[in-house]
């Protein structure tokens, strides 16, 4: 590989490249946008159904036609993508088999008459029938002019009738016994709908074959809805995703010409759903963590504050110095972690530290009183309304006196009115 | 005691529904009076839920039909604002509690027309009024079960509708947001709404409701809440004697008999 030709790919020098490049992004596109709705209203495994079930309707209408004409095979696959969705839920609805029975039933069954069509077609000798059994994993390579005019023309309409019909689908996904009461024609959005999701099927199946098409409805859907909470946001960012997917796809199958493309897209939307669950504000994992850990360093400070207190209440000196092993002794810290404490709250400027001991400063003084008046606030409020025994009281309130807004203690103090000692008759320390 | 006005809110028509099973339906034949508060209570299976759904067209009717205002619920659908149980949503979904109000405009702006400004300040009176002004922009799956309902309340007010029903909206609901649904269905009353609540909690009902349907598969009481909350019908309607009614229901089901005889 030159460094020509790597740069002949970005440039789209050759026809070939132009129409594979075209033609991933056009339908990986349009089946990120579809597949948004096939996502939130929980049809992941009817994707996938419908995805297998094109192949018989491929097989049939290349028999009858004799020929590979993209607009007649489009059509065959819509009709038994279409016969399948309808027999699945006619099957759920008058309850002869279970909602997942059925997808298994129908995904089993059409694929496997695919298969037996597919057999017989290469059986007959018909030599125009060389390159159907791409549509089983996909062949972008052999992404044709013609083909690309299809995707093309598909994917304005399906782009139009997403955008026309957002607020209906969103509605039906979102609350279908509201959008039928208040008159929203229920099944022509649904018809809509599904027509629109084998359409997308059968002209995706081009580039990565029945078995792996309902990953490019579901993956950049699940990928794009980590980022935002707006429908028409996530929108976007799935069909963003979905193109990256298909690019990069046909990069690779272009870098390696041995790497079939379909595979390698589906294995690029994977990653970036993956990199989405880790990285994503809010909803991600490092997000998470970072909050837990957040909440930790929160909980590891107020502690050693609280016995700041504690122990100077015990010398009658609330701001006397004390030394790291004091600490210790009193509570179980890990050594490490306490240090680390020790420094941060000296950065903020609640401890004072000199060679070897730590005293509270003014500030500090009053952080560390509201936190003990927080648990013992606590402990009076659970052993007062929870009936809860005062030996009982103290791990309650050792977890919830760090979560406490303004708010709650403004509340909790009106409910207690105010009280000077806990459930240990130990002083409640007054608002600093 | 089954109390029938005049120019009803709501009728019903021997409604039956042979809903997969239990809960049935049976003959129920009512109608509601309009401008007050009335409570459809009956014991869990009672078919309570079933009969809002039967009533708008959510559950398929054996037999019998329903109208509205004296129409049929065709004619009168931008009138007539459902609450769902929380329950069943998803409340994981991309939306927030603006978007969510702002469904409450859907029906009279159809599928293709903008969203003005003035349905923004509508959605943003109805959030008020549930006071939620301050979570308008959070998103659905941030809120407690108590703001959930407040917002699925909100989107009911935002239709600007003349007939409510509400499916349970007290379960899973801390209370002050009970509180403060009863205290709004009251001022709701009060500009002449007509509110239609399906409520298990006997504690409350005599205190929440003008009007009190009973049922227990079949319509056990109608009428006004002093003439209906009496020991003898809540005995009638909590006792469970119906259980020969639904067995004959599952027995018509299993053996795949025409509910009537045509």
């Amino acid at each position: 590989m030159t460094t020509q030709q790597l740069i002949g790919f970005f440039l789209l020098e050759e026809p070939n490249v132009q129409m594979v490049v075209a033609g991933t992004l056009l339908l990986c596109g349009m089946a990120a946008l579809v597949g948004c709705f096939t996502f939130l209203r929980k049809r992941s495994l009817v994707g996938d159904a419908v995805s297998h079930s094109v192949l018989p309707g491929i097989c049939l209408a290349f028999l009858l036609s004799g020929e590979k004409n993209p607009l007649i095979l489009l059509l065959g696959a819509l009709a038994t993508g279409l016969l399948s969705l309808i027999l699945m839920e006619a099957l759920s609805r008058n309850r002869l088999t279970r909602p997942d029975t059925a997808i298994s039933l129908m995904l089993s069954f059409f694929f496997g008459l695919g298969i037996l069509l597919l057999t017989y077609i290469q059986h007959q000798g018909n030599a125009s029938q060389a390159g159907l059994d791409k549509f089983i994993f996909g062949k972008a390579a052999s992404i044709t002019e013609a083909d690309v005019q299809l995707f093309l023309i598909s994917g304005i309409i399906i782009t139009a009738a997403v955008i026309v019909l957002l607020r209906g689908f969103y509605l039906i996904s979102f609350d279908e016994d509201y959008a039928r009461v208040t008159g929203f024609p229920i099944k022509l959005l649904r018809l809509a709908l599904s027509v629109l999701t084998v359409w997308t099927v059968a002209i995706g199946i081009q580039a990565v074959g029945v078995v792996l098409m309902a990953a490019l409805l579901i993956t950049p859907a699940l990928a794009a809805r980590f980022w935002t909470h707006s429908i028409g946001k996530m929108l976007i960012i799935a069909a963003i995703f979905g193109m990256i997917s298909g690019y990069t796809g046909s990069f690779v199958s272009y870098l390696a010409p041995a790497m079939p493309t379909g595979p390698w897209i589906v294995v690029v939307a994977t990653i970036i759903a993956v990199f989405s669950m880790l990285l994503a504000p809010d909803r991600g994992l490092y997000a998470r963590f970072k909050i837990r850990s957040r909440n930790r360093e929160k909980t590891l400070l107020e502690n050693i504050l609280k016995l700041f207190y504690q122990i100077g209440e015990k010398s009658n000196h609330l701001q006397g110095t004390i030394l790291e092993e004091d600490l210790l002794n009193h509570r179980a810290f890990a050594t490490e972690e306490l240090q680390s404490g020790l420094k941060k709250l000296t950065q903020q400027g609640l401890l004072e530290h000199s060679l070897l001991d730590y005293r509270l400063t003014n500030k500090g003084l009053a952080e560390a009183q509201r936190v003990v008046r927080l648990h013992r606030l606590w402990e009076l409020y659970l052993q007062r309304y929870l009936h809860l025994e005062p030996d009982h009281v103290h791990d309650d309130a050792e977890a919830m006196e760090h979560v406490i807004t303004p708010e709650i203690e403004a509340q909790l103090e009106l409910i207690l009115g105010n009280p000077e000692t806990d459930p240990h008759n130990t002083i409640i320390p007054p608002r600093a | 005691m089954i109390v029938n006005v005049q120019d009803p809110s709501l009728e019903a028509h021997n409604l039956t529904v042979i809903y997969h099973r239990k809960p049935v339906l049976w003959n129920i034949d009512f109608s509601l009076p309009k401008g007050e508060i009335i409570g459809i209570m009956g014991p869990n299976g009672a078919g309570k839920s079933t009969l809002l759904k039967a009533i708008l067209g959510l559950a398929p009717l054996n037999s019998g039909h329903s109208r509205i205002f004296g129409k049929p619920l065709n004619e009168v659908r931008k009138k007539v604002s459902y609450i769902p149980q929380r329950q069943t949503i998803d409340w994981d979904f991309p939306a927030s509690v603006t978007d969510v109000v702002l469904m409450g405009r859907y029906p009279s702006l159809g599928l293709f027309k903008r969203i003005t400004k003035k349905d923004r300040e509508i959605a943003q009176q109805a959030l008020e009024q549930v006071n939620m002004t301050e979570y308008a922009n959070r998103q659905i799956s941030q809120l407690s079960g108590g703001q959930q309902q407040r917002v699925f309340l909100a989107r009911a007010l935002a239709q600007q509708a003349d007939l409510y029903l509400l499916d349970e909206p007290f379960v899973g609901v801390d209370a002050s947001t009970e509180a403060a649904i009863v205290q709004l269905l009251r001022n709701m009353k009060n500009e002449g709404k007509t509110i239609v609540v399906v409520h298990h909690d006997l504690h409350t009902a005599a205190d929440y409701f003008n009007w009190l349907v009973l049922i227990n598969a079949s319509l056990i009481a109608s009428g006004p809440t002093e003439k209906v909350f009496t020991d003898e019908l809540l005995r009638n309607t909590y006792s469970g004697k119906l259980t020969v009614l639904s067995q004959v229901g599952d027995v018509m089901r299993e053996q795949n008999f025409p509910v009537r005889e045509k």
